[in-house]
Protein backbone atom coordinates (compact mmCIF):
# COMPACT_ATOMS: atom_id res chain seq x y z
CA UNK A 1 0.00 0.00 0.00
CA UNK A 2 0.85 3.81 -0.55
CA UNK A 3 0.22 6.50 1.68
CA UNK A 4 1.32 10.00 2.26
CA UNK A 5 2.55 11.19 5.38
CA UNK A 6 2.53 14.50 7.05
CA UNK A 7 5.17 14.04 9.88
CA UNK A 8 6.20 16.44 12.10
CA UNK A 9 9.91 17.61 11.93
CA UNK A 10 11.84 19.74 14.30
CA UNK A 11 15.18 19.58 14.56
CA UNK A 12 15.87 20.57 18.50
CA UNK A 13 14.34 22.23 21.48
CA UNK A 14 14.44 25.71 19.86
CA UNK A 15 13.27 24.79 16.36
CA UNK A 16 9.79 26.21 15.59
CA UNK A 17 9.24 22.87 13.59
CA UNK A 18 6.68 22.19 10.53
CA UNK A 19 4.69 19.26 9.09
CA UNK A 20 6.59 17.80 6.48
CA UNK A 21 4.80 15.57 3.22
CA UNK A 22 6.62 12.18 3.06
CA UNK A 23 5.18 9.26 0.24
CA UNK A 24 5.36 6.20 1.89
CA UNK A 25 5.80 3.25 -0.84
CA UNK A 26 5.25 -0.48 -1.03
CA UNK A 27 4.14 -0.81 2.70
CA UNK A 28 2.67 -4.50 3.81
CA UNK A 29 -0.38 -4.21 5.56
CA UNK A 30 1.96 -6.82 8.12
CA UNK A 31 4.21 -4.39 9.12
CA UNK A 32 3.54 -2.55 12.41
CA UNK A 33 3.72 1.82 12.14
CA UNK A 34 7.36 1.77 13.71
CA UNK A 35 8.18 -0.57 10.48
CA UNK A 36 6.42 1.99 7.95
CA UNK A 37 8.60 5.01 9.60
CA UNK A 38 11.48 2.53 9.36
CA UNK A 39 11.01 2.30 6.02
CA UNK A 40 10.70 5.75 5.17
CA UNK A 41 13.39 5.97 7.08
CA UNK A 42 15.44 3.85 5.28
CA UNK A 43 14.32 6.17 1.91
CA UNK A 44 15.24 8.91 3.60
CA UNK A 45 18.96 7.67 4.99
CA UNK A 46 19.47 6.28 0.77
CA UNK A 47 18.82 10.58 -0.16
CA UNK A 48 21.21 11.29 2.37
CA UNK A 49 18.56 13.32 4.16
CA UNK A 50 18.15 13.51 8.08
CA UNK A 51 15.75 10.05 9.44
CA UNK A 52 12.58 10.59 11.13
CA UNK A 53 13.84 10.99 14.97
CA UNK A 54 11.26 8.72 17.37
CA UNK A 55 11.52 6.84 20.81
CA UNK A 56 11.05 3.10 20.81
CA UNK A 57 12.51 0.58 22.85
CA UNK A 58 11.26 -2.97 23.65
CA UNK A 59 8.53 -3.14 20.02
CA UNK A 60 5.94 -5.45 21.91
CA UNK A 61 3.81 -3.06 23.64
CA UNK A 62 5.09 -3.22 27.33
CA UNK A 63 7.69 -0.05 27.77
CA UNK A 64 5.73 3.36 26.39
CA UNK A 65 8.42 4.61 25.03
CA UNK A 66 7.04 4.51 21.44
CA UNK A 67 4.43 6.81 21.85
CA UNK A 68 3.33 9.68 18.87
CA UNK A 69 0.40 10.94 18.08
CA UNK A 70 -1.87 9.81 15.05
CA UNK A 71 -4.35 11.83 13.03
CA UNK A 72 -4.51 13.57 16.10
CA UNK A 73 -5.11 10.70 18.73
CA UNK A 74 -2.04 9.49 21.24
CA UNK A 75 -1.08 6.32 20.64
CA UNK A 76 -3.09 6.24 17.54
CA UNK A 77 -6.96 5.22 16.08
CA UNK A 78 -6.43 1.52 17.31
CA UNK A 79 -8.38 1.09 21.38
CA UNK A 80 -5.65 -0.25 24.14
CA UNK A 81 -2.75 -0.66 21.64
CA UNK A 82 0.65 1.08 21.33
CA UNK A 83 1.90 2.34 18.34
CA UNK A 84 4.57 -0.44 17.63
CA UNK A 85 2.06 -2.64 18.40
CA UNK A 86 -0.26 -1.10 15.82
CA UNK A 87 -0.36 -2.84 12.37
CA UNK A 88 -0.50 -1.10 9.11
CA UNK A 89 -3.89 -3.30 7.95
CA UNK A 90 -5.78 -1.00 9.99
CA UNK A 91 -4.94 1.68 7.33
CA UNK A 92 -6.33 1.83 3.69
CA UNK A 93 -4.09 2.11 0.44
CA UNK A 94 -4.38 6.16 -0.15
CA UNK A 95 -4.68 7.33 3.08
CA UNK A 96 -3.08 10.45 4.61
CA UNK A 97 -1.58 9.90 7.99
CA UNK A 98 -0.89 13.12 10.36
CA UNK A 99 2.17 11.86 12.66
CA UNK A 100 2.76 14.57 15.43
CA UNK A 101 4.68 13.91 18.80
CA UNK A 102 3.04 14.03 22.04
CA UNK A 103 2.23 17.56 22.80
CA UNK A 104 2.21 19.34 26.38
CA UNK A 105 4.49 21.93 28.16
CA UNK A 106 6.01 19.09 30.59
CA UNK A 107 6.62 17.07 27.61
CA UNK A 108 9.38 19.45 25.75
CA UNK A 109 10.21 18.18 21.86
CA UNK A 110 13.63 16.73 21.77
CA UNK A 111 13.65 16.21 17.87
CA UNK A 112 11.15 15.52 15.76
CA UNK A 113 8.66 13.06 17.57
CA UNK A 114 10.96 12.75 20.54
CA UNK A 115 9.44 14.59 23.60
CA UNK A 116 11.08 13.97 27.11
CA UNK A 117 8.92 12.20 29.41
CA UNK A 118 11.19 12.88 32.44
CA UNK A 119 8.59 14.77 33.96
CA UNK A 120 6.27 11.47 34.60
CA UNK A 121 9.84 9.99 36.34
CA UNK A 122 10.11 13.09 38.59
CA UNK A 123 5.91 12.55 39.50
CA UNK A 124 7.07 9.35 40.39
CA UNK A 125 9.85 9.94 42.60
CA UNK A 126 8.29 12.83 44.69
CA UNK A 127 6.25 9.76 46.34
CA UNK A 128 5.34 6.90 43.95
CA UNK A 129 6.88 3.97 46.15
CA UNK A 130 6.80 2.38 49.69
CA UNK A 131 9.27 3.00 52.01
CA UNK A 132 9.11 -0.11 54.03
CA UNK A 133 12.50 -2.31 54.50
CA UNK A 134 11.74 -5.35 52.49
CA UNK A 135 14.83 -7.52 54.13
CA UNK A 136 14.77 -11.03 52.49
CA UNK A 137 12.24 -12.48 50.39
CA UNK A 138 8.89 -12.76 52.05
CA UNK A 139 6.37 -15.07 52.84
CA UNK A 140 3.85 -14.72 49.99
CA UNK A 141 1.32 -15.47 51.78
CA UNK A 142 2.66 -13.31 54.81
CA UNK A 143 0.41 -10.32 53.74
CA UNK A 144 -2.86 -11.41 52.98
CA UNK A 145 -4.78 -9.24 50.06
CA UNK A 146 -8.05 -9.37 49.20
CA UNK A 147 -8.56 -10.91 45.59
CA UNK A 148 -10.86 -7.48 44.46
CA UNK A 149 -7.67 -5.43 45.84
CA UNK A 150 -5.08 -7.08 44.46
CA UNK A 151 -6.95 -7.19 41.50
CA UNK A 152 -7.68 -3.43 41.40
CA UNK A 153 -3.99 -2.80 41.89
CA UNK A 154 -2.76 -4.88 39.30
CA UNK A 155 -5.25 -3.16 36.65
CA UNK A 156 -4.04 0.31 38.28
CA UNK A 157 -0.64 -1.03 38.09
CA UNK A 158 -0.56 -1.94 34.01
CA UNK A 159 0.46 1.74 33.10
CA UNK A 160 3.34 1.36 30.86
CA UNK A 161 4.28 5.47 31.80
CA UNK A 162 3.90 6.55 27.92
CA UNK A 163 2.11 9.94 28.66
CA UNK A 164 -0.52 9.47 26.12
CA UNK A 165 -3.17 10.32 28.44
CA UNK A 166 -1.20 13.97 28.84
CA UNK A 167 -0.64 14.56 25.55
CA UNK A 168 -4.75 13.59 25.23
CA UNK A 169 -5.46 15.79 27.90
CA UNK A 170 -6.65 19.41 26.88
CA UNK A 171 -5.12 20.82 30.07
CA UNK A 172 -1.71 18.86 29.36
CA UNK A 173 -2.81 17.15 32.96
CA UNK A 174 -1.33 13.90 34.25
CA UNK A 175 -3.64 12.90 36.60
CA UNK A 176 -4.69 9.57 35.17
CA UNK A 177 -0.92 8.41 35.22
CA UNK A 178 -0.39 10.03 38.90
CA UNK A 179 -3.67 8.25 39.82
CA UNK A 180 -2.85 4.86 38.62
CA UNK A 181 0.26 4.94 40.89
CA UNK A 182 -1.80 6.41 43.64
CA UNK A 183 -4.51 3.62 43.21
CA UNK A 184 -1.87 0.77 43.06
CA UNK A 185 -0.41 1.54 46.06
CA UNK A 186 -3.07 2.86 48.13
CA UNK A 187 -4.66 -0.06 47.62
CA UNK A 188 -2.13 -2.22 49.07
CA UNK A 189 -1.88 -3.00 52.84
CA UNK A 190 1.92 -1.90 52.06
CA UNK A 191 1.26 0.67 50.28
CA UNK A 192 -1.29 2.35 52.78
CA UNK A 193 1.03 3.54 55.70
CA UNK A 194 2.02 6.11 52.87
CA UNK A 195 -1.07 6.78 51.31
CA UNK A 196 -1.88 10.20 52.48
CA UNK A 197 1.52 11.85 52.23
CA UNK A 198 2.01 10.33 48.33
CA UNK A 199 -1.28 11.39 47.30
CA UNK A 200 -0.23 15.19 48.26
CA UNK A 201 2.97 15.44 47.14
CA UNK A 202 2.40 13.44 43.87
CA UNK A 203 -0.62 16.13 42.86
CA UNK A 204 1.72 18.83 43.78
CA UNK A 205 5.16 17.46 41.76
CA UNK A 206 2.80 17.06 39.18
CA UNK A 207 1.49 21.27 39.06
CA UNK A 208 5.62 21.94 39.62
CA UNK A 209 6.77 19.54 36.58
CA UNK A 210 4.06 21.89 34.74
CA UNK A 211 1.12 19.72 34.20
CA UNK A 212 -2.51 21.31 33.70
CA UNK A 213 -5.02 20.20 36.18
CA UNK A 214 -7.85 17.63 35.08
CA UNK A 215 -11.06 18.78 33.33
CA UNK A 216 -12.74 15.93 33.77
CA UNK A 217 -12.91 15.39 30.00
CA UNK A 218 -11.81 11.67 30.00
CA UNK A 219 -9.77 12.24 26.54
CA UNK A 220 -6.79 10.02 28.75
CA UNK A 221 -8.80 7.15 29.29
CA UNK A 222 -9.87 7.41 25.92
CA UNK A 223 -5.96 6.79 24.44
CA UNK A 224 -4.90 5.34 27.07
CA UNK A 225 -3.09 1.51 25.31
CA UNK A 226 -3.69 -0.04 29.12
CA UNK A 227 -7.26 1.18 29.45
CA UNK A 228 -6.49 2.79 32.39
CA UNK A 229 -10.22 4.35 34.25
CA UNK A 230 -10.46 7.44 34.96
CA UNK A 231 -12.51 5.81 38.24
CA UNK A 232 -8.84 6.09 39.58
CA UNK A 233 -9.18 9.41 39.11
CA UNK A 234 -11.85 9.35 41.30
CA UNK A 235 -10.19 7.10 43.70
CA UNK A 236 -7.55 9.78 43.86
CA UNK A 237 -9.62 12.80 44.92
CA UNK A 238 -11.35 10.41 47.60
CA UNK A 239 -8.08 9.83 48.60
CA UNK A 240 -6.85 13.50 48.67
CA UNK A 241 -10.33 14.47 50.58
CA UNK A 242 -9.10 11.42 53.26
CA UNK A 243 -5.71 12.72 53.48
CA UNK A 244 -6.97 16.39 54.27
CA UNK A 245 -9.84 14.96 56.75
CA UNK A 246 -7.24 12.73 58.90
CA UNK B 1 -6.30 28.19 54.32
CA UNK B 2 -7.42 28.61 50.90
CA UNK B 3 -6.08 26.00 48.66
CA UNK B 4 -3.49 25.79 46.55
CA UNK B 5 -3.35 22.19 45.65
CA UNK B 6 -4.79 20.84 42.30
CA UNK B 7 -7.49 18.77 43.58
CA UNK B 8 -8.08 21.15 46.60
CA UNK B 9 -9.09 23.85 43.65
CA UNK B 10 -11.24 21.35 42.01
CA UNK B 11 -13.08 20.48 45.35
CA UNK B 12 -14.05 23.95 45.83
CA UNK B 13 -14.95 24.51 41.87
CA UNK B 14 -17.54 21.57 42.34
CA UNK B 15 -18.58 22.35 45.61
CA UNK B 16 -19.41 26.12 44.80
CA UNK B 17 -20.57 24.81 41.61
CA UNK B 18 -22.70 22.17 43.25
CA UNK B 19 -24.39 24.82 45.41
CA UNK B 20 -25.07 27.28 42.67
CA UNK B 21 -26.64 24.25 40.91
CA UNK B 22 -29.03 23.54 44.03
CA UNK B 23 -29.99 27.74 44.06
CA UNK B 24 -30.95 27.68 40.19
CA UNK B 25 -32.97 25.16 40.86
CA UNK B 26 -34.73 26.54 43.72
CA UNK B 27 -34.79 30.18 41.68
CA UNK B 28 -36.43 28.66 38.68
CA UNK B 29 -38.96 27.00 41.45
CA UNK B 30 -39.80 30.56 42.20
CA UNK B 31 -40.05 31.83 38.63
CA UNK B 32 -42.96 29.06 38.42
CA UNK B 33 -45.21 31.03 40.63
CA UNK B 34 -45.58 33.14 37.31
CA UNK B 35 -48.07 30.47 36.04
CA UNK B 36 -50.17 30.68 39.20
CA UNK B 37 -50.71 34.35 39.78
CA UNK B 38 -48.58 34.09 42.49
CA UNK B 39 -45.37 35.90 41.52
CA UNK B 40 -45.92 39.25 43.09
CA UNK B 41 -47.13 37.41 46.52
CA UNK B 42 -44.06 35.87 46.35
CA UNK B 43 -41.52 38.73 45.83
CA UNK B 44 -43.39 40.57 48.38
CA UNK B 45 -42.56 37.74 50.78
CA UNK B 46 -38.91 37.19 50.17
CA UNK B 47 -38.63 40.92 50.70
CA UNK B 48 -40.92 40.90 54.11
CA UNK B 49 -37.44 39.14 55.41
CA UNK B 50 -34.60 41.52 54.26
CA UNK B 51 -31.85 39.66 56.79
CA UNK B 52 -33.20 36.13 55.13
CA UNK B 53 -32.54 37.69 51.53
CA UNK B 54 -29.18 39.32 52.46
CA UNK B 55 -27.75 36.30 53.79
CA UNK B 56 -28.66 34.46 51.11
CA UNK B 57 -27.12 37.06 48.96
CA UNK B 58 -24.08 37.21 50.59
CA UNK B 59 -23.65 33.03 50.58
CA UNK B 60 -24.50 33.90 46.58
CA UNK B 61 -21.52 36.54 46.33
CA UNK B 62 -19.27 34.20 47.87
CA UNK B 63 -20.26 30.88 45.92
CA UNK B 64 -19.90 33.10 42.48
CA UNK B 65 -16.49 34.72 44.20
CA UNK B 66 -14.90 31.66 44.61
CA UNK B 67 -16.44 29.54 41.41
CA UNK B 68 -15.20 32.05 39.26
CA UNK B 69 -11.66 33.14 40.80
CA UNK B 70 -10.62 29.44 40.94
CA UNK B 71 -12.68 28.99 37.28
CA UNK B 72 -10.24 31.49 35.84
CA UNK B 73 -6.95 30.43 37.57
CA UNK B 74 -7.32 26.76 36.99
CA UNK B 75 -7.93 27.83 33.03
CA UNK B 76 -4.87 30.01 32.77
CA UNK B 77 -3.17 26.93 34.24
CA UNK B 78 -4.36 24.66 31.73
CA UNK B 79 -4.14 26.96 29.00
CA UNK B 80 -0.28 27.30 30.03
CA UNK B 81 0.50 23.42 30.21
CA UNK B 82 -1.04 22.94 26.99
CA UNK B 83 1.17 25.53 24.95
CA UNK B 84 0.83 23.77 21.38
CA UNK B 85 -2.61 22.01 20.13
CA UNK B 86 -2.23 19.48 17.16
CA UNK B 87 -2.24 20.10 13.76
CA UNK B 88 -5.02 17.64 13.05
CA UNK B 89 -6.81 17.74 16.40
CA UNK B 90 -9.22 14.69 17.52
CA UNK B 91 -11.35 14.58 20.64
CA UNK B 92 -12.23 10.90 21.19
CA UNK B 93 -14.25 12.33 24.45
CA UNK B 94 -14.11 15.79 25.69
CA UNK B 95 -17.49 17.92 24.34
CA UNK B 96 -17.55 21.41 22.97
CA UNK B 97 -19.47 21.78 26.03
CA UNK B 98 -16.33 20.92 28.42
CA UNK B 99 -13.30 22.53 26.46
CA UNK B 100 -15.20 25.99 27.11
CA UNK B 101 -16.47 25.97 30.32
CA UNK B 102 -14.91 29.09 31.08
CA UNK B 103 -16.65 30.75 28.24
CA UNK B 104 -19.61 29.41 29.41
CA UNK B 105 -18.92 30.79 32.51
CA UNK B 106 -17.83 34.02 30.96
CA UNK B 107 -21.42 34.61 29.65
CA UNK B 108 -23.28 33.36 32.77
CA UNK B 109 -21.72 35.71 34.59
CA UNK B 110 -22.35 38.86 32.13
CA UNK B 111 -25.44 38.26 32.34
CA UNK B 112 -25.89 37.61 36.30
CA UNK B 113 -24.37 41.35 36.30
CA UNK B 114 -27.28 42.17 33.48
CA UNK B 115 -30.18 40.12 35.45
CA UNK B 116 -29.50 42.11 38.37
CA UNK B 117 -29.99 45.52 36.82
CA UNK B 118 -32.87 44.58 35.21
CA UNK B 119 -34.87 43.09 37.82
CA UNK B 120 -33.24 43.14 40.68
CA UNK B 121 -31.79 46.89 41.23
CA UNK B 122 -34.31 47.71 38.31
CA UNK B 123 -32.27 50.49 36.14
CA UNK B 124 -32.17 49.09 32.70
CA UNK B 125 -35.84 49.68 31.60
CA UNK B 126 -37.02 52.26 34.39
CA UNK B 127 -40.44 52.55 32.83
CA UNK B 128 -41.09 48.93 33.61
CA UNK B 129 -39.92 48.90 37.10
CA UNK B 130 -42.09 47.29 39.83
CA UNK B 131 -40.80 49.46 42.39
CA UNK B 132 -42.85 51.81 40.48
CA UNK B 133 -45.93 50.03 39.78
CA UNK B 134 -48.06 48.67 42.72
CA UNK B 135 -50.71 45.57 42.21
CA UNK B 136 -53.70 46.60 43.18
CA UNK B 137 -52.99 44.91 46.49
CA UNK B 138 -50.46 47.47 46.72
CA UNK B 139 -47.27 44.88 46.31
CA UNK B 140 -44.69 45.89 43.64
CA UNK B 141 -45.68 44.64 40.43
CA UNK B 142 -43.28 41.90 39.36
CA UNK B 143 -45.71 40.50 36.90
CA UNK B 144 -46.18 43.66 35.06
CA UNK B 145 -42.17 44.03 34.76
CA UNK B 146 -41.51 40.72 33.71
CA UNK B 147 -44.18 40.50 30.78
CA UNK B 148 -43.60 43.80 29.65
CA UNK B 149 -39.79 43.49 29.43
CA UNK B 150 -39.91 39.63 27.47
CA UNK B 151 -42.37 41.49 25.26
CA UNK B 152 -39.40 43.12 23.78
CA UNK B 153 -38.16 40.22 21.55
CA UNK B 154 -33.91 41.85 22.35
CA UNK B 155 -34.70 40.93 25.83
CA UNK B 156 -35.92 37.64 25.67
CA UNK B 157 -33.00 36.81 23.43
CA UNK B 158 -30.64 37.95 25.60
CA UNK B 159 -32.42 35.40 28.53
CA UNK B 160 -32.49 32.65 25.67
CA UNK B 161 -28.44 33.12 24.96
CA UNK B 162 -27.61 33.26 28.56
CA UNK B 163 -30.07 29.88 29.33
CA UNK B 164 -27.89 28.21 26.18
CA UNK B 165 -24.63 29.02 27.92
CA UNK B 166 -25.89 28.04 30.75
CA UNK B 167 -27.18 24.81 29.80
CA UNK B 168 -24.07 24.09 28.15
CA UNK B 169 -21.65 25.07 31.42
CA UNK B 170 -24.55 22.38 33.25
CA UNK B 171 -24.13 19.17 30.47
CA UNK B 172 -20.41 18.89 31.18
CA UNK B 173 -20.12 20.74 34.82
CA UNK B 174 -22.46 18.27 36.67
CA UNK B 175 -20.68 14.91 35.80
CA UNK B 176 -17.37 16.42 36.13
CA UNK B 177 -18.53 17.55 39.80
CA UNK B 178 -19.31 14.39 40.77
CA UNK B 179 -15.74 12.52 39.57
CA UNK B 180 -14.22 15.51 41.27
CA UNK B 181 -15.43 14.63 44.01
CA UNK B 182 -14.84 10.98 43.73
CA UNK B 183 -18.80 10.01 43.73
CA UNK B 184 -18.92 7.26 40.61
CA UNK B 185 -17.80 4.02 39.66
CA UNK B 186 -17.13 2.35 36.44
CA UNK B 187 -20.80 1.68 35.92
CA UNK B 188 -22.07 4.58 37.52
CA UNK B 189 -20.13 7.68 35.24
CA UNK B 190 -22.28 6.66 31.81
CA UNK B 191 -25.56 7.02 33.87
CA UNK B 192 -24.47 10.30 35.69
CA UNK B 193 -23.02 11.47 32.50
CA UNK B 194 -26.31 11.16 31.15
CA UNK B 195 -28.23 12.20 33.95
CA UNK B 196 -26.37 15.48 34.33
CA UNK B 197 -26.79 16.40 30.36
CA UNK B 198 -30.63 15.45 31.27
CA UNK B 199 -30.59 17.67 34.42
CA UNK B 200 -29.15 20.69 32.28
CA UNK B 201 -31.64 20.62 29.49
CA UNK B 202 -34.20 20.45 32.10
CA UNK B 203 -33.17 23.31 33.70
CA UNK B 204 -32.71 25.13 30.59
CA UNK B 205 -36.07 24.72 29.67
CA UNK B 206 -37.17 25.30 32.55
CA UNK B 207 -35.46 28.64 32.82
CA UNK B 208 -36.82 29.81 29.34
CA UNK B 209 -40.20 28.75 29.12
CA UNK B 210 -40.98 32.29 30.78
CA UNK B 211 -39.36 34.15 28.32
CA UNK B 212 -40.76 32.20 25.63
CA UNK B 213 -44.13 31.85 26.70
CA UNK B 214 -44.53 35.62 27.30
CA UNK B 215 -42.76 36.67 23.89
CA UNK B 216 -44.89 34.03 22.17
CA UNK B 217 -47.83 36.17 23.97
CA UNK B 218 -48.95 32.35 25.34
CA UNK B 219 -48.09 33.76 28.72
CA UNK B 220 -49.42 37.61 28.83
C1 LIG C 1 -20.49 33.15 36.95
C2 LIG C 1 -19.65 32.77 36.06
C3 LIG C 1 -19.06 31.39 36.00
C4 LIG C 1 -17.80 31.11 35.60
C5 LIG C 1 -16.74 32.13 35.13
C6 LIG C 1 -17.61 29.68 35.67
C7 LIG C 1 -16.46 29.01 35.30
C8 LIG C 1 -16.26 27.66 35.42
C9 LIG C 1 -15.10 26.96 34.96
C10 LIG C 1 -13.90 27.59 34.25
C11 LIG C 1 -15.26 25.64 35.28
C12 LIG C 1 -14.29 24.51 34.97
C13 LIG C 1 -13.30 24.37 36.07
C14 LIG C 1 -12.28 23.30 35.76
O1 LIG C 1 -12.55 22.14 36.02
O2 LIG C 1 -11.22 23.61 35.24
C15 LIG C 1 -16.53 25.51 35.93
C16 LIG C 1 -17.04 24.33 36.43
C17 LIG C 1 -18.32 24.19 36.95
N1 LIG C 1 -19.28 25.18 37.04
FE1 LIG C 1 -19.02 27.13 36.61
N2 LIG C 1 -18.76 29.10 36.13
C18 LIG C 1 -19.69 30.11 36.34
C19 LIG C 1 -20.99 29.95 36.78
C20 LIG C 1 -21.57 28.74 37.15
C21 LIG C 1 -22.93 28.59 37.60
C22 LIG C 1 -23.97 29.70 37.71
C23 LIG C 1 -23.07 27.26 37.91
C24 LIG C 1 -24.27 26.50 38.44
C25 LIG C 1 -25.47 26.89 38.37
C26 LIG C 1 -21.83 26.59 37.65
C27 LIG C 1 -21.60 25.27 37.84
C28 LIG C 1 -20.41 24.61 37.59
C29 LIG C 1 -20.16 23.22 37.88
C30 LIG C 1 -21.13 22.21 38.50
C31 LIG C 1 -18.83 22.96 37.49
C32 LIG C 1 -18.09 21.64 37.56
C33 LIG C 1 -17.13 21.59 38.74
C34 LIG C 1 -16.18 20.43 38.62
O3 LIG C 1 -15.57 20.24 37.58
O4 LIG C 1 -16.03 19.70 39.60
N3 LIG C 1 -20.92 27.52 37.18
N4 LIG C 1 -17.14 26.75 36.00
S1 LIG D 1 -2.29 6.02 32.17
FE1 LIG D 1 -2.29 4.99 30.15
S2 LIG D 1 -1.86 6.67 28.71
FE2 LIG D 1 -1.26 7.41 30.73
S3 LIG D 1 0.92 6.94 30.92
FE3 LIG D 1 -0.19 5.19 31.82
S4 LIG D 1 -0.43 3.73 30.11
FE4 LIG D 1 0.14 5.69 29.17
S1 LIG E 1 8.11 0.36 21.86
FE1 LIG E 1 7.68 -0.39 23.90
S2 LIG E 1 5.54 -0.05 24.03
FE2 LIG E 1 5.94 0.47 21.98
Amino acid sequence: MNLTLYVWRQKGPKDAGRLVRYEAKDITPDMSFLEMLDVVNEGLVRNSDDPIAFDHDCREGICGMCALVINGIPQGPQKKTTICQLHMRHFKNGDTIYVEPLRARAFPVIRDLVVDRGSLDRIIQSGGYISTHTGGVPDGNAILVPKNDADKAMDAAECIGCGACVAACPNGSAMLFTAAKVTQLATLPQGRTEAARRVCVMTEEMLSQGFGNCGNHYECQAACPKGIKVQFIAKLNREFIKAKLT
Amino acid sequence: MLPTSSVGRKLVMAATGQLMVLFIILHVLGNATIYFGLLNAYAAHLHALPPLVWSFRLGLIILFSFHIFYGIALTLENNAAKPQSYVMRNDLSATFAGRNMVWTGAVIGSFLIYHLLHFTVQVTNPALAAAKHMDTLGRPDVVRMVIKSFQDLGIASVYLLSMTALWLHLSHGIQSSFQTWGLNSEQSLPIIKRAGAFAAIVLFLAYIAVPVLIAMKIVR
